[in-house]
């Protein structure tokens, strides 16, 4: 090995716990990329692989009974490949052993035996067969809640035919890879399940014969969507088309796309963090050691070492502790892709999962760290060429410190000594303690932008569930209903109140953005479901006009005041004028509201209700559940308080781990800079700390001048790193939005603390690490080395 | 008469630290020749070590022109200086300048990995007496060992001029001697041009040449009919 090559190898195992602190925030910025980026590829390829393989549909749509005999004409339009007509129903289901009703979307197996498109991949059994009423398949998820399997039965209402249907097999769908049930935003496989029945059946149960009322389309690769969506509505719409809707508004997927998202964001977001924080702990930590070798350099360059070669050399240094970080990172990364994987599988019902570890990934995380390793290093090694030799072999001058404007400021406060020299230090190398500050607040930047999710979950379940949802249970019907149904609702026993809600599917038009979209009926005097303004906390009032989500007067350019144009999907091609009366900001969903009567008035229809809200009295619940299992009017049926208990486990769940990896890196981070500041400091002072302690200065105050520093720095840190998180919590809200749903962005005080707590317990352990160096100096052999 | 191996002209060096100008080297004009001993004398500031970093191509000049051999230092690049000072220049400094992380042989490793005919780093260190203590590091070496590795590593390389400035500086008078003893012995065993700044006039008697350097210009040269021996050297 050559004489430079050995120093390199000295310098770094001298250098240990500083290259490793840098090493480990480096680390970390690799492995989150790896595992982000290599997840996000790997779910998008299985996915992909899923779809083209089980022939998943481009466009949908619902309609109220349209006869087959429109297949060939839609099959028609423009760039269709593939088309299904299906039945899709919602039914009770009584489960053995389970008091509360379960819900089931049925689908229809075509007589072919096998669906054509969306085709379900078969885990156990066997598909239904024609005529045979009382066969169903189920999804998987629906069947491991339950523990069925081949053979065994429950009991199905059917259109208000309840009969009892025994499980033929269990599957696997494209469409349902996410489940959850209408009104849910979480899946609860144990009261809403995904199941097929043969089409005959389905349609004698439904009255459908001859006729469908949901269809799907597969188009030729390339094909622009907008036109064929178009084409199809106007086909379904005398027969109630419910407006096609393509694969970005189709539930599952959508919520696929907004994981993969995430993965995007966070492999964006996170590493370039730690990647700068470490190429400025490289640059620090190479500056100091040049600083310290400058004789070494200008004795290489004496000895007739290019700059480059001396250059190289220390660029070395930079990569060696590039590549323990890198190595690091691949092996954290490898790992927690594992762990991934699996979470993934347990979300996400996939038949197989594409989880290839991938070389690429790994090259793009290694070539990210090595580069910030070097950035940090080429900035301090362009001074050794600025070095030169005959200046670098005589000792440097003492630094020199100046009577500026800062200084004045100081010395008007006359602190005692020991601070003066900490603010003057402060003063004299200003770019290094802001660049310190700065590296130390994101570390408290990370924690508020890790946690701050909670926060806005908090509120979002406060607002969605209990201010303005105040139902205990929604209660689906299988057609339209008039309000008159209402009393035998609330004869039903255990409801106390029971309120109509009604939709209907629209466009709605402004200039040229249009959106397809179900809209509410209000009625005055309701008190269940309030149209309620997140951000206000007052309840809106649609009047003569109608109401729109926030998003969706983004998505349409409209203000309260602008006119838009409404054309409602089942009853004509009338456009109707309404005037925006009010916006109001809602997480869930893209929602419009109308009056009812303002309804009737426009599509000449009485207001006819799909759903009722409904108070249930606890003590009356067994009796309530068996009255709606048996009801036939009723074909779904949605627990509020199950969907916040499942959302409150769920987020009770991730919110210990999250806590933990999010402090872990923070402190990853505030140790990195604390520490190696420190170290530095300790190097460049050692003389100067060493003969105050001869002067007869105590440990203490000899430690306070050295960490005093870093501790204002920390303080000026954290309220920097608590600003800075809430610009990232507030840009992570926006990337999330989307047609689902929007998240408020709302950071508690009790986050601010945690982040504030974190750093400062990072900081101080960092210091006191420090603090024993600093403790055991040797001051005979401090003052002895010269420098 | 021996070949001039450096000369220059007019050599003058202006330090500027703020507003303050500092003339260091205020236009000499010198001759050094091939195989001599040369003792640079002067006081301290008086610009010893400034004509010695000209002349090995560590410091450049403000004016005037120095020359090694026919080629012109003062026109050279710094590219063309590093080749320079790799292929013909050995530097010894007062403070040794030794890499605390290398071992005496690795210190001379380093300039032997780099030229075109070295001898081997343990031939070095044997012609400064040092075979005994070649895997040591510095903090594990006497000052006066510490500088013989330092010119070990100078004339590793076969170098055609040695530039010391005080290498006996930090040295007490024993150590001093055997640190003179090898630099006269490499002088007369390879014929090695050697420069030695001091301010031990005694060193001037084992010189064939003495330069005395006074307020940044030469004042006055002597050529010494008869030397003595580093040994015979009053401290
Ligand atoms: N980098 C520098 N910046 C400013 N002035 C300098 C610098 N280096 C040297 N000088 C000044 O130039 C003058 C000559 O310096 P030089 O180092 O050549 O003296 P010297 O004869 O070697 O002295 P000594 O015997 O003390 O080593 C001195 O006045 C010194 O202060
Ligand atoms: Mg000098």
């Amino acid at each position: 090995m050559r004489a430079l090559d050995k120093k390199l190898v000295r310098d770094i195992r001298r250098l240990w716990a500083q290259s490793l602190a840098i090493a480990a925030v480096l680390a970390v910025g690799v492995m989150i990329m790896v595992m982000a980026f290599g997840t996000q590829r790997s779910l998008t390829e299985t996915r992909d692989t899923y779809y083209e393989r089980s022939r998943m549909a481009d466009i949908w749509s619902g309609a109220q009974r349209a006869p087959k005999s429109l297949l060939p004409e839609i099959a028609a339009i423009e760039g269709v490949a593939r088309v299904e007509a299906r039945i899709s129903q919602f039914a009770i289901l009584d489960i053995p052993g389970m008091d509360d009703p379960a819900m089931g979307q049925l689908l229809s197996v075509p007589a072919g035996g096998v669906p054509e498109m969306n085709v379900p991949v078969l885990r156990e059994g066997r598909f239904p067969e024609m005529g045979k009423e009382n066969e169903v398949m189920l999804a998987l998820a629906f069947a491991e809640a339950h523990g069925f399997g081949p053979g065994d039965s429950f009991a199905i209402t059917l259109n208000g035919q309840k009969r009892e249907v025994v499980v033929t097999g269990v599957a696997l769908s494209p469409e349902f890879i996410y489940t959850i049930g209408p009104g849910s935003i979480m899946p609860d496989d144990q009261r809403f399940g995904v199941m097929w029945m043969a089409e005959d059946v389905l349609a004698a149960a439904f009255n459908l014969s001859g006729a469908f009322n949901s269809i799907t389309l597969g188009v030729t690769r390339g094909t622009d969507l907008a036109p064929v969506k178009d084409a199809l509505e106007n086909i379904l719409k005398p027969y109630g088309g419910t407006g096609p809707y393509d694969r970005e508004q189709q539930v599952s997927n959508a919520f696929i796309q907004g994981e993969l998202d995430q993965l995007d964001v966070m492999a964006r977001v996170v590493p370039p963090i730690f990647l700068v924080v470490s190429a400025f702990l490289v640059n620090m930590v190479l500056g100091r050691l040049i600083t310290l070798e400058r004789e070494q350099i200008g004795l290489l360059k004496a000895l007739g070492y290019g700059d480059a070669e001396i250059v190289w050399h220390y660029l070395k240094l930079s990569l060696g502790i590039g590549a323990i970080g890198v190595l690091i990172g691949w092996g954290a990364g490898y790992v927690l892709s594992s762990v991934m994987a699996n979470i993934y599988v347990e979300y996400f019902k996939f038949p197989y999962l594409v989880f290839m570890q991938r070389p690429s990934v790994y090259a793009i995380g290694a070539a990210a760290g090595l580069f910030s390793a070097m950035l940090g290093a080429l900035l301090s090694v362009r001074r050794i060429a600025r070095l030169s030799p005959a200046v670098a072999m005589s000792p440097p001058a003492p630094t020199r410190f100046r009577r500026g404007i800062f200084d004045r400021l100081i010395t008007f406060f006359r602190p005692r000594q020991p601070t003066m020299m900490i603010l003057r230090s402060i003063g004299r190398w200003p770019v290094r303690a802001a660049l310190t500050s700065f590296g130390i607040s994101l570390s408290a930047a990370i924690i508020v932008a890790g946690l701050f999710m909670f926060d806005s979950f908090d509120e979002l379940i406060d607002i969605a569930f209990v201010q303005a949802n105040r139902q205990d249970a929604i209660l689906d019907f299988a057609i339209p209903r008039p309000e008159s149904v209402l009393d035998d609702i609330e004869n039903l026993p255990g409801v106390m109140v029971a309120e109509g809600a009604l939709t209907m599917p629209a466009r709605l038009y402004h200039e040229h953005y249009s959106r397809t979209i179900a809209v509410e009926g209000y009625r005055e005097g309701n008190r269940l479901v309030r149209v309620f303004d997140g951000n206000e906390r007052v309840d809106v009032k649609p009047e003569h006009g109608i109401v729109l989500a926030e998003r969706l007067a983004d998505h349409l350019q409209v203000r309260t005041g602008d006119m838009i144009e409404v054309e409602f999907l089942q009853v004509d091609d009338t456009r109707h004028k309404v005037i925006v009366t009010g916006t109001v900001s809602q997480f869930f969903g893209l929602s419009a509201y109308m009056d009812n009567d303002n309804l009737a008035a426009l599509t000449g229809r009485a207001p006819q209700m799909l759903m009722a809200n409904v108070v249930i009295d606890e003590a009356f619940e067994k009796e309530l559940y068996q009255a709606i299992k048996d009801a036939p009017a009723i074909s779904g049926i949605t627990l509020l308080s199950q969907v916040r208990r499942g959302f409150d486990e769920t987020i009770k769940e991730s919110a210990g781990i999250t806590l933990t990896v999010y402090t872990f890196l923070a402190a990853l981070i505030a140790i990195g800079v604390v520490y190696n500041s420190a170290r530095i400091q300790l190097s460049e002072r050692a003389r100067e700390l060493a003969s105050l302690r001869i002067l007869g200065f105590t440990r203490g105050e000899v430690s306070y001048i050295l960490l005093g520093e870093l501790f204002i720095l920390t303080i000026v840190a954290i309220p920097l790193g608590l600003w800075i998180g809430y610009g990232m919590a507030a840009a992570m809200i926006e990337s999330f939005k989307s047609d689902l749903y929007a998240l408020p962005l709302i950071v508690t005080d009790k986050t601010y603390w945690r982040a504030a707590l974190v750093v400062a317990g990072a900081s101080l352990a960092s210091a006191l690490i420090v603090r024993r160096r600093i403790d055991r100096m040797d001051l005979v052999s401090v003052m002895k080395t010269r420098e | 008469m021996a070949s001039r191996v450096f000369h220059t002209e007019g050599i003058t060096k202006v330090y500027r630290t703020g507003n303050v100008e500092v003339h260091a080297l205020r236009g000499v004009d010198a001759e050094l020749f091939m195989g001599e001993f040369t003792v640079l004398l002067g006081a301290s500031g008086s610009g010893k070590s400034t004509l010695l970093n000209i002349l090995g191509g560590l410091d450049s000049a403000t004016a005037g022109k120095a020359w090694f051999r026919d080629k012109e230092l003062t026109a050279m690049r710094e590219r063309e200086l590093t080749r320079y000072r790799r292929d013909h220049v050995g530097f010894v400094f007062q403070f040794y300048n030794l890499v605390p992380s290398l071992t005496a042989r690795e210190n001379v490793a380093l300039v032997t990995e780099v030229a075109k005919d070295p001898m081997s780093p343990e031939e070095a260190l044997e012609r400064v007496g040092l075979s005994a203590r070649i895997d040591h590091f510095p903090a594990e070496l006497s000052g006066g060992e510490q500088q013989r590795v330092a010119i070990a590593r100078a004339i590793a390389k076969r170098p055609e001029v040695l530039l010391c400035d005080e290498p006996t500086g930090a040295l007490d008078s024993k150590t001093g001697v055997q640190v003179l003893e090898a630099l006269d012995r490499i002088n007369r065993d390879l014929g090695t041009t050697t420069v030695i700044i001091t301010h031990n006039a005694g060193i001037r008697a084992m010189a064939h040449r003495v330069i005395q350097i006074a307020d940044g210009g030469i004042a006055d040269v002597v050529v010494n009919e008869t030397r003595i021996d580093a040994s015979e050297i009053e401290w």
